[in-house]
């Protein structure tokens, strides 16, 4: 009975068993595209509602991660950063460090690079003298050092920053913030800004600083003019130290004693990059929220699916009997129809990838991130739109299968 | 010779509520190569004989052979292989799948004996051949006439060699002059190895078979005899 006879057709292997019925399962999937083809209005529109639900996975999965990349990289480069503040007067005046704590912070060994700031106060920056004293932008003025750009990680975005020669002339590096209060955009050999009384020369005006947003709104001069031409007379308010990555915490530990032995408690020492992983955990505090509503709006794509193939079914009567008559199978007929629910919601899945990807690359050109999308992010909405299509094919399959071959070709 | 198609003893009582005997012992041998019409009036059993012979239902007692083989053992997949490879099945609807050409539909009738697409398609035009609609092979079903239709419908049965094509009213919605082209035709396509077997009330297809089987209530009242 089940001996195995040549098809004589063609060079394919011999595939069939004489007696049994039998479905490869290339025809069965040939059998699902043929069903979507068939019906192509009706398969796109259901389509598109898991395209949507998995388009808004990807966009909020890649949104997110667009929004935490840039953040990210700078956590990665930024953790062994560390700060050493002075504490404040009653008046809110910062109490100068003693002069010497950079040399003694910088003999710290695991101690990599080390910069100061010593902040001016009474000193007002405006364009020019006319503009009255009061407005004065909440602009601050700080003396550094030409090794803070390299130690802080800041970028010059125009010109250049503090030099030798600023050490001795009156000339000035802005922050981004302040560049922008004083509407200064680009720089002149004429640029000046009208800062402690005399004229400034603004040589160059820094990116922004996210690890030391106190740069972002601050005018710089070099030590020596400060002390020269600004009254400049204590020691540094605020120092800056890179520490080998594996011994921040320990550095951080002996941060007030080695710079202010005499006033440990009076010392702040803090860590800039746990800013960044609170703009972070910021930016990132709704993905969760949202991830449940796609979830939603995908279950109820998966219902409208599962109602149109219950639909289906019902129509297709004829085609089952007709099919069962020519030999399928209970399980060859179920197949027929979960293969079809699961090619449906599968191309969905991948028409909402591409919608997401498209929505995501929006979004970041908007925020101006950088576009970054996890690969779990399609994966994970491929994989959920099969798994819905698997669900909501079980029902209408198993119904189609039930089906008596007489019932459903008498149904016509 | 063994018979391709036997019955014995065969009831088939439905369930209630309508609990309606549909055949009542009903003993048939029929041979290869035999042409033979079923009639009968509504309700005596034609459709529920077709069923059972064709394997799509059961019987309640008694046994059904096809080719030889007993299929009252057989579970529900294997019943499904035997329509796959010896019955072939005509529809007073045709049942042909509107987004398949005319050839696709013929190949479908050896899809599920996992025939390659190759050989299907080599087979449904030579059966399209047979059944002279070889011209109509890229058509759609709804290009062609109600009479091309039945012959497709024809030509999808056949392309397997089965030992039987059970016919259900093939005629029925069919004119009178298409429809007896549709009877000569199967009744020219029995060979030694294969039998037509036309279910019809109408008294003009039952004479182009050479047995009549008559039913009445559930029962064979005549039979013009088998031919051995």
């Amino acid at each position: 009975m089940s001996a195995r006879v040549g098809t004589s057709h063609g060079p394919r292997r011999q595939r069939e068993v004489r007696d049994r019925a039998r479905l490869p399962a290339g025809e069965a999937l040939a059998l699902g595209a043929l069903g979507l083809r068939a019906r192509r209005v009706r398969a796109a529109l259901s389509a598109l509602g898991i395209a949507i639900a998995v388009a808004a996975v990807v966009a909020v999965l890649g949104i997110a991660a667009s929004a935490q990349a840039d953040l990210l990289a700078q956590l990665g480069s930024q953790a062994n950063l560390l700060t050493v503040a002075s504490g404040q007067t009653f008046d809110g005046h910062p109490t100068p460090l003693p002069t010497t704590a950079e040399t003694m912070v910088g003999r710290i060994p695991p101690v990599r690079a080390v910069t100061s700031v010593a902040a001016l106060t009474g000193l007002t920056v405006r364009r020019t003298a006319a503009i009255a004293a009061i407005e004065t932008g909440g602009i601050s003025v700080l003396a550094a050092e030409p090794s803070l750009p390299a130690t802080v990680s800041a970028s010059v975005l125009r010109g250049r920053f503090l030099d030798a020669v600023s050490a001795a002339y009156p000339q000035t590096v802005l922050g981004y913030a302040a560049a922008r209060t004083l509407g200064i955009d680009v720089l002149s050999a004429t640029t000046q800004v009208y800062l402690g009384g005399r004229y400034f020369v603004v040589v160059g005006i820094l990116a922004p600083v996210s690890v030391a947003p106190e740069l972002d709104n601050a005018a710089l001069v070099s030590f020596p003019v400060a002390g020269s031409l600004l009254g400049l007379d204590g020691g540094p308010t605020r120092i800056y130290l890179r520490v080998d990555p594996d011994q921040v915490g320990q550095v951080a530990a002996v941060l007030p004693f080695t710079a202010a032995p005499d006033q440990p408690e009076a010392v702040e020492v803090r860590r800039p990059s746990d800013v960044l992983l609170a703009r972070i955990a910021a930016r990132t505090a709704f993905v969760g929220l949202f991830l449940g509503l796609s979830a939603v709006a995908l279950l109820v794509a998966g219902v409208g699916v599962a109602n149109i193939m219950v639909i289906s079914v019902l129509e297709r009567r004829g085609e089952i009997g007709l099919r069962r008559a020519l030999g399928a199978r209970r399980r060859d007929v179920a197949a027929q129809f979960l293969l079809e629910s699961a090619m449906l919601t599968t191309g969905g899945g991948a028409l909402g990838v591409g919608l997401g990807y498209v929505a995501t690359a929006v979004a970041a050109h908007l925020g101006h991130y950088r576009l970054s999308i996890p690969a779990q992010a399609p994966l994970g909405g491929l994989a959920a739109a099969l798994c819905v299509g698997v669900l909501a094919g079980v029902y209408p399959a198993a119904r189609a299968a039930r089906l008596a071959p007489v019932q459903a070709l008498r149904s016509l | 010779m063994r018979p391709a198609l036997e019955l014995h003893g065969v009831s088939k009582v439905y369930p209630p509520p309508t609990a309606v005997t549909a055949l009542a012992g009903v003993d048939l041998a029929v041979y290869p190569g035999e042409t033979v019409a079923v009639t009968g009036a509504s309700g005596s059993g034609k459709s529920t004989m077709l069923s059972l012979l064709g394997t799509l239902e059961r019987p309640t007692s008694g046994t059904v052979r096809v080719a030889g083989t007993d299929t009252s053992t057989l579970s529900d997949s294997r019943l499904s292989g035997v329509r796959a490879w010896h019955i072939g099945f005509v529809f007073q609807q045709f049942f042909l799948l509107e987004h398949l050409t005319v050839l696709d539909n013929v190949a479908t009738g050896l899809l599920y004996r996992g025939t390659g697409a190759w050989g299907r398609r080599e087979r449904a035009a030579h059966a399209l051949a047979q059944v002279g609609l070889a011209a109509r092979a890229r058509h759609r079903p709804s290009q062609l006439s109600g009479g091309e239709r039945q012959r497709a419908a024809i030509a999808r049965a056949i392309v397997g060699r089965p030992a039987v094509v059970l016919a259900d009213e093939p005629t029925g919605n069919l004119d009178s002059a298409t429809g007896e082209e549709i009877v000569a035709l199967l009744a020219g396509l029995a060979d030694e190895e294969t039998t037509i077997m036309i279910i019809t009330h109408d008294a003009g297809v039952a004479g182009a078979m050479r047995r009549r089987i008559h039913l009445r209530d559930g029962r064979i009242v005549a039979d013009s005899g088998a031919l051995s």
